[in-house]
């Protein structure tokens, strides 16, 4: 094990709030994958939020803070295109014309990874020994897509599991319309976005949908769900860490424990 | 036109509430997407092609002073002239000077956003000059007195039933039974109705795609060839171009032209690009006694050399308009002023104020998409989220979320209280939420669930699990 990469798992928000089953299947995927994982506690939100929304100030504090929190690792690896990205792409941008700050923050993004990306592209792992019963559809989350070059990847493992159809919707690559604060501060046209979305999914007639994002993931299964449909909502990294039998779909029924 | 972008919300709601710009819209959000996607797969080196685009565009917009000298001495030297116009004031005037030179008591009009900026068409009517829009969209929304909700395709805010109702409506010297249902009988009517109009018009003012330095032309592309008729046939040219259209020779021209029509309607080439030097020449058939370029900066110059400079790159393809999810949802005219989607996002600020404006860059989801199929990969996310900081120092964005974010900020900038309120907040929510799985309603985020559900956190929060299984171990 001594040369086995020691990755630090940035957790996410959404993860660490609604559903830590993601961070679990994070950390035994990659233990799978031959990592030594740690959690760094002091870590809290790639500060994104702020960033989006025009306040660089915060932006910045919250990225020292990262920075600060997850350097000594050989990797950083994160369950969700969007926080990734962030730290891959934006970070960069924050601090470009501040060059001590711009070597550590560009020191950070390429040692950071999205979950599934790093499992293919970094671990060379082509295939997840994992079983799911069900026909899925899988929505590319726009900033793991267009940010981070996430597409195949997930494809590539999913084709891999044990009992797993997959079946694409006719437009994987259109937002579901979450964009962070954009679903709160404009929610009528991001219900007709999400709308859209889950009649492509319905569409497929898969009885499964899946996505690399928490954002993403809570605003299409609270949109079905409303709609009485009875899709399986999940994250990827569930469905290959093989963590589905423990934990109920994101807005399904659950029972009474 | 007066601006309505501040009430971006309330006319997406009207948009949202329209069925007949709902399903112009289901249209209009298949059809281009496909369209460009396989013009692009048929143009291995597509990439290649937009950094030379690219290229050219930097480079012009670099030495603008010199490109814009060369071309107004090439303009000169055919016989034309340049007008150069500070502002839209400016441009108005000098073209209804042009006008009342002439003696114009009609003008026709090619296909021109810059138009609709300085809005042309109410000063003219206002003097006594009639203007007449040629191409066919332009045609509908000025009959239907609308402006134009689109770039490219101005009336694709509309479905061909409402077309039919304004042409009887207009067109009332055709027996009003006649039967008006498929979009062929429409074009040829309107091509009727336009035909005299062509004849008959004093000056005929155009837009450009392009200004080429080298020779002192403008190009303009169509696909009806209206754009011909209106510059050739009259009295007098008009040119109505931003300064920013200017390029070096008529090779970079080919090379954007090719960019141009695969990103805008999926098309290798525009069927109609007409390239128009100076006025009518001794030996030509036909053409303009007068040839005038008004060249208009209008804030744009003020784009130099800050962080929106790289939107002078915009050729106005209109790809990312197509691509927009929001701009799919509810169409042009939400958007209050005359450009619209992600690039009107970026330019409309600049052009009309934040202060009016600042709704189109915060209503983006920042998905990318844009930017992705933008020929001359323009970063509009980049440059909305720019307009957002700018919004954000000056405190114009709302007070309620300001204040939620530097309640969130705080407790993010502090790692031991964020985790204890994280492990509350999922303790409690998931509490609340039972066997449910998910919540009806929730207080703070009615926006959200008004029509979706929000689905209940699974239980303690991860970095609490985390703890108590590092203590055990």
């Amino acid at each position: 094990m001594a040369d086995s990469p020691r990755v630090a798992l940035f957790v996410t928000c959404l993860v660490d709030l609604f559903r830590p089953t993601v961070g679990f299947a994070a950390v035994k995927l990659l233990e799978e994958a031959g990592c030594r994982v740690e959690v760094p506690a002091a870590q809290t939100c790639c500060g994104q939020p702020a960033f989006n929304s025009g306040d660089r100030d915060n932006a910045k504090a919250l990225a020292r803070q990262v920075i600060d929190v997850f350097k000594g690792f050989d990797y950083v690896v994160v369950p969700s295109g969007s926080c990734g990205g962030m730290i891959k792409t934006h970070y960069p941008e924050l601090f470009a014309t501040d060059p001590i700050m711009a070597d550590v923050a560009n020191a950070l993004a390429a040692k950071t990874f999205e979950l599934v990306s790093f499992l293919t592209d970094v671990m060379k792992c082509d295939h997840i020994a994992a079983r799911y019963d069900g026909v899925a559809t899988y929505h590319d989350a726009c900033s793991g897509l267009r940010e981070l070059g996430i597409k195949d990847q997930p494809r590539r493992l999913l084709k891999g599991v044990e009992g797993l159809t997959l079946k694409e919707m006719a437009t994987p690559e259109v937002c579901c319309g979450f964009g962070g604060t954009f679903c709160v501060k404009y929610p009528e046209i991001s219900d007709k976005m999400v709308s859209d979305k889950v009649a492509d999914i319905v569409a497929t007639g898969a009885d499964t949908l899946l996505c690399g994002d928490m954002g993403c993931l809570l605003n299409m299964a609270g949109k079905q769900s409303r709609l009485g449909k009875s899709i399986r909502v999940r994250h990827v990294a569930e469905v290959l860490a093989g963590m589905t039998d423990t934990t109920p779909p994101i807005a399904a029924p659950r029972e009474k424990r | 036109m007066q601006p309505t972008s501040h009430d971006f919300k309330a006319n997406a709601h009207r948009a949202l509430g329209d069925p007949n710009l709902q399903r112009a819209m289901d249209m209009m959000r298949t059809g281009f997407p496909v369209n460009r996607a396989a013009a692009i797969a048929r143009l291995p080196e597509f990439d290649a092609l937009r950094d030379e685009g690219i290229a050219i565009k930097n480079h012009v917009i670099a030495n603008l002073d010199f490109y814009l000298e060369t071309f107004e001495k090439n303009v000169v030297a055919q016989g034309g002239k340049v007008h150069w116009c500070r502002d839209a004031a400016q441009a108005r005037e000098t073209i209804l000077g042009i006008c009342r030179d002439a003696g114009a008591k009609t003008v026709t009009k090619g296909k021109s956003m810059v138009s609709e900026e300085i809005a042309l068409n109410d000063y003219l009517e206002a003097n006594g000059v009639t203007p007449v829009e040629t191409d066919l969209g332009e045609y509908i929304v000025q009959i239907r007195h609308e402006t134009p909700s689109h770039i490219i395709a101005p009336a694709v805010h509309l479905v061909k039933e409402q077309v039919a109702e304004s042409f009887r409506a207009t067109h009332t010297h055709l027996p009003p039974d006649r039967p008006l249902d498929e979009a062929r009988v429409m074009c040829d009517e309107a091509r009727t109705v336009l035909r005299a109009k062509f004849l008959s018009a004093d000056i005929g003012i155009t837009g450009a795609n392009f200004l080429i330095a080298e020779t002192g032309s403008s190009i303009i592309v169509t696909n009806e060839g209206n754009g011909d008729l209106t510059q050739t046939l009259p009295k007098a040219h008009i040119v109505l171009a931003s300064l920013e259209k200017v390029v070096p020779t008529l090779e970079d021209a080919s090379t954007l032209l090719r960019l141009l029509a695969r990103s805008a309607t999926g098309q290798e080439f525009s069927t109609y690009t007409t390239v128009s030097t100076g006025p009518r020449r001794a030996d030509d058939t036909d053409g303009p006694a007068a040839y005038h370029v008004v060249l208009l900066d209008n804030g744009r110059t003020a784009l130099l050399g800050g962080e929106f400079q790289d939107m002078l790159r915009c050729i106005r393809c209109a790809a990312c308009l197509n691509h927009c999810p929001v701009y799919g949802a509810v169409g042009g005219h939400a958007y209050g002023w005359v450009y619209s989607g992600p690039m009107g996002a970026v330019l409309t600020p600049s052009l009309i104020g934040i202060e009016e404006a600042g709704n189109l860059p915060n209503a983006s989801t920042f998905c990318g998409r844009c930017e992705s199929v933008c020929p001359m990969r323009i970063p509009l996310p980049r440059m909305m989220r720019s307009w957002r900081e700018r919004e954000f120092a000056r405190r114009l964005s709302p007070q309620a979320q300001r204040w939620g974010l530097a309640v969130w900020a705080y407790v993010a900038r502090r790692p031991r209280l964020y985790r204890w309120v994280s492990a509350m907040t999922s303790h409690i929510l998931s509490l609340v939420g039972g066997t449910r799985g998910r919540f009806r309603t929730l207080p703070l985020v009615a926006g959200w669930t008004d029509t979706r559900d929000m689905p209940a956190p699974e239980g303690r929060s991860f970095m609490s699990q985390w703890a108590a299984r590092e203590k055990r171990s």
